[in-house]
C-alpha cells in the first residue's frame, strides 16, 4: 500500500504534528512501508476470536469516592512555558 | 567494587567495611570517567547522591537498614524523579524537573538506594537501538561502534560498564530483555502489573511493564524484591501476595521441562547465536532439564499487531504533549493551532512523529476493523500460543534476538527492519507474560542472550532457572575491556 502525499496531510493533522513540506514525501514512503508490514494481518482468520485489550483478566478496581489530591497547582505550574493568575497561557483562540 | 554482586555490597556495607559515600563515589568517579565515551546518562546526580548516601549510611550505623540499604541505583530516565530532571530522552521534556517521584523511585529510595542519575533511552522508548534519543546515541561497552540495544540501551550499557550496581528499565516490546542481550547482562520483564506504572512515562499503557537490569540473576531477584508491589495509583496493578524472589534461587532444576518453540529456530536467526543458545539448552540439560519441542504458529503475526497496538496506544497517550502545561513549547505562535502543530513537531523526534501517525491512522475513521480490532485479535491468538505451550512445559527458551547488536547507524533510516528485529521478545508483551535475557555467549565479539519465558507470575522459577545456570556458566561473570 502507498500513501499520498494528501493522506500523509489527512494523518499529520490527525496527529496535530506540523509536517514540512520536504518532509512529506519522506513519511509517506516510510509509513507506507508500516502499512506494508500490517497487511500480514488481513489473510488470517480471525473469525470469532474475541479482542484482547489487555493481558490479565481483571477489572476496573473502584475506591472510596473521597478526596485523595490536594491543591499543588502552584507547584505544577511552575512547569508551564506561560502561566499567569494561576492561569495556563495560550495564544489566543477568540476574537 | 564494580563487578561484585548486590549480596557482597550489601554484606560490605553492613560489615562496615565500605560506605555507602565511598560506593557512590566510586561510582561517580567511574561515570565521570567513562561516561563521555559510552553516554548511557542523560542526567548525572552527584549531590543528591551523596546526600543520600550519608542517610543510607546513617540507617546502617543505627540498624535500621535493608539488605538494599546503600547500594547506589540508576534509573531509566522514563521514570519521574522529584527534583530531578526527567527527559525520557525527549527535547519534548529537556527542561521537564518532575513534581513527583514515580512508585519505583519511591520504593528504591525508601529502601535506601541512592540515586546516580537517569539513564539514556530511545525517546519515549520508541526504538531498539537506543539511537532516537535526543541525547545522542548510547555505544555498546563491548564494542563501541555497536548499538547498546534499546529502548533501555543506557541502563544496560551502564551495568556492563560499571557504571551503576543495578538499574532500572521498562519492557514494552523488548526493552529491556533486548538491550540486557546486546550488552551481556540480566533483564528481567516481570508478568504485566507487578511493576506499578505510576510516574512511568506512559508510551504503551497495555504493554509497558518495569523490571530490573543487574549483572546476574540473583542481582535481578534483589532488585525486583524492592520493585515489585501492588499500588492503587495504577489501575493495573495487580494485589497479590508476592514471593520472595530471592528464596527459591538455589531450587533445582531436575526435571523442569524447556520448551523450545520450532519457530523460534528457523530463518532470520544467525547461526552462531544459534549455536550459543543451543549450547546454553544443552546446559540447561546437563543441570537436568529436559526438552520438549513446542510450536508457537502465530508468531510471525505478532509483530505487526503489535506495531498497530502500541502506536495507538502511543497516539493517545501523547496527545498530553500540547505545548500548553508543561513541556516544549515553539516560540512565537499565531495561534492556538499553530502552538499544538509546531511544539509537537519541534518536541517530538521523527520515530515518536511517526508512531504517532501511524497510531493516529489506524484508529481513524473506516481504518480501525481492519487494523486495531484485527490486531486484538490477533493478540488473543499470540496468547493462546503460549497457553497452549506452558501445557506441555514450563518455561521456555529461545534467543532474545535474531543476532547480535547490530552497528551504528545500521538500521537507523529503514524502521521496519529495526521493527523485525523484535520478533523474539514483542509476542511475550502481547500476552504480558514474564521474561527475562541471560548472558549466554559471544558471537562475532558481541554478547548473546538466553530467552526464557514463563507463565503469569513465573517470576521467581525463571529467576530460579537463570540462577542455576548462571552457577555452571560465567557468561553473566565476563566484562567488557573498558570496564576494566
Amino acid at each position: 500500500m502507498s500513501l499520498s502525499i494528501d493522506e500523509v496531510e489527512k494523518i499529520a493533522a490527525l496527529a496535530a504534528i506540523d509536517v514540512q513540506a520536504q518532509e512529506k514525501t519522506m513519511y509517506a514512503e516510510q509509513l507506507s512501508k508500516v502499512l506494508d508490514l500490517f497487511a500480514q494481518m488481513e489473510a488470517v482468520d480471525t473469525e470469532g476470536v474475541a479482542p484482547m485489550a489487555h493481558p490479565l483478566e481483571m477489572t476496573q478496581r473502584l475506591r472510596e469516592d473521597e478526596v485523595t489530591e490536594y491543591d499543588q497547582h502552584e507547584k505544577f505550574q511552575q512547569l508551564a512555558p506561560k502561566v499567569e493568575a494561576g492561569l495556563y497561557l495560550v495564544p489566543q483562540v477568540i476574537d | 567494587m564494580h563487578t561484585l554482586s548486590l549480596k557482597t555490597l550489601s554484606e560490605k556495607l553492613h560489615n562496615r567495611e565500605i560506605s555507602s559515600v565511598e560506593l557512590t563515589q566510586y561510582f561517580l568517579n567511574r561515570i565521570e570517567k567513562l561516561d563521555p565515551e559510552l553516554n548511557s546518562y542523560i542526567t548525572v546526580t552527584p549531590e543528591l547522591a551523596l546526600e543520600m548516601a550519608k542517610m543510607a549510611d546513617a540507617a546502617i550505623a543505627e540498624g535500621s537498614a535493608g539488605p538494599l540499604t546503600g547500594i547506589p541505583v540508576a534509573h531509566k530516565d522514563i521514570f519521574t524523579t522529584d527534583g530531578v530532571r526527567t527527559t525520557c530522552a525527549s527535547r519534548m521534556l529537556d527542561n521537564f524537573v518532575a513534581p513527583y517521584d514515580a512508585h519505583v523511585v519511591e520504593k528504591l529510595k525508601q529502601a535506601g538506594m541512592p540515586l546516580l542519575g537517569k539513564t539514556n533511552m530511545d525517546e519515549f522508548a520508541m526504538g531498539s537501538s537506543n539511537e532516537t534519543s535526543y541525547y545522542g546515541a548510547v555505544r555498546n561497552p563491548w564494542d563501541l561502534n555497536a548499538v547498546p540495544g534499546g529502548s533501555s540501551g543506557g541502563s544496560a550499557a551502564a551495568v556492563a560498564a560499571g557504571l551503576a550496581p543495578v538499574a532500572t528499565g521498562t519492557d514494552t516490546g523488548g526493552s529491556i530483555r533486548q538491550p540486557a542481550s546486546f550488552c551481556g547482562i540480566t533483564g528481567i520483564k516481570p508478568t504485566y502489573g507487578l511493576v506499578s506504572r505510576y510516574g512511568m512515562i506512559a508510551y504503551a499503557s497495555s504493554f509497558d511493564q518495569g523490571g530490573p537490569m543487574a549483572k546476574s540473576a540473583e542481582d535481578a531477584a534483589w532488585l525486583l524484591n524492592a520493585m515489585a508491589g501492588f499500588d492503587k495509583r495504577d489501575s493495573t496493578s495487580i494485589e497479590r501476595d508476592l514471593p520472595d524472589f530471592t528464596a527459591s534461587l538455589n531450587d533445582t532444576i531436575e526435571g523442569l521441562r524447556i520448551g523450545l518453540p520450532k519457530e523460534y529456530f528457523g530463518e532470520g536467526l544467525d547461526a552462531e547465536v544459534a549455536a550459543q543458545i543451543e549450547a546454553a539448552i544443552k546446559q540447561l540439560e546437563a543441570l537436568g532439564a529436559k526438552v520438549v519441542e513446542v510450536s508457537l504458529p502465530n508468531k510471525d503475526l505478532a509483530v505487526p499487531a503489535y506495531y498497530v497496538l502500541a502506536p495507538a496506544e502511543a497516539s493517545s497517550n501523547l496527545a498530553r504533549y500540547d505545548g500548553v502545561r508543561y513541556g516544549y513549547r515553539c516560540e512565537d505562535p499565531k495561534d492556538l493551532k499553530d502552538m499544538y502543530f509546531r511544539s509537537r513537531a519541534e518536541g517530538f523526534g521523527e520515530e515518536v512523529k511517526r508512531r504517532i501517525m501511524i497510531g493516529a491512522y489506524t484508529l481513524s475513521a473506516g481504518y480501525y476493523d481492519a487494523y486495531y480490532l484485527k490486531a486484538q485479535k490477533l493478540r488473543r491468538m499470540v496468547r493462546d500460543d503460549f497457553m497452549r505451550a506452558f501445557e506441555q512445559c514450563d518455561v521456555i527458551a529461545g534467543p532474545v534476538s535474531p543476532t547480535v547488536a547490530w552497528n551504528l547507524g545500521e538500521k537507523k533510516d529503514d524502521p521496519v527492519s529495526m521493527y523485525l528485529a523484535d520478533l523474539y521478545t514483542i509476542p511475550v508483551n502481547l500476552a504480558g507474560l514474564p521474561a527475562m535475557s541471560v548472558p549466554a555467549g559471544m558471537a562475532q565479539g558481541r554478547p548473546v542472550g538466553l530467552h526464557l519465558v514463563g507463565p503469569y507470575f513465573s517470576e521467581a522459577k525463571l529467576l530460579n532457572v537463570a540462577h542455576q545456570f548462571q552457577q555452571a556458566t560465567d557468561w553473566h561473570q565476563k566484562t567488557p575491556e573498558i570496564a576494566k
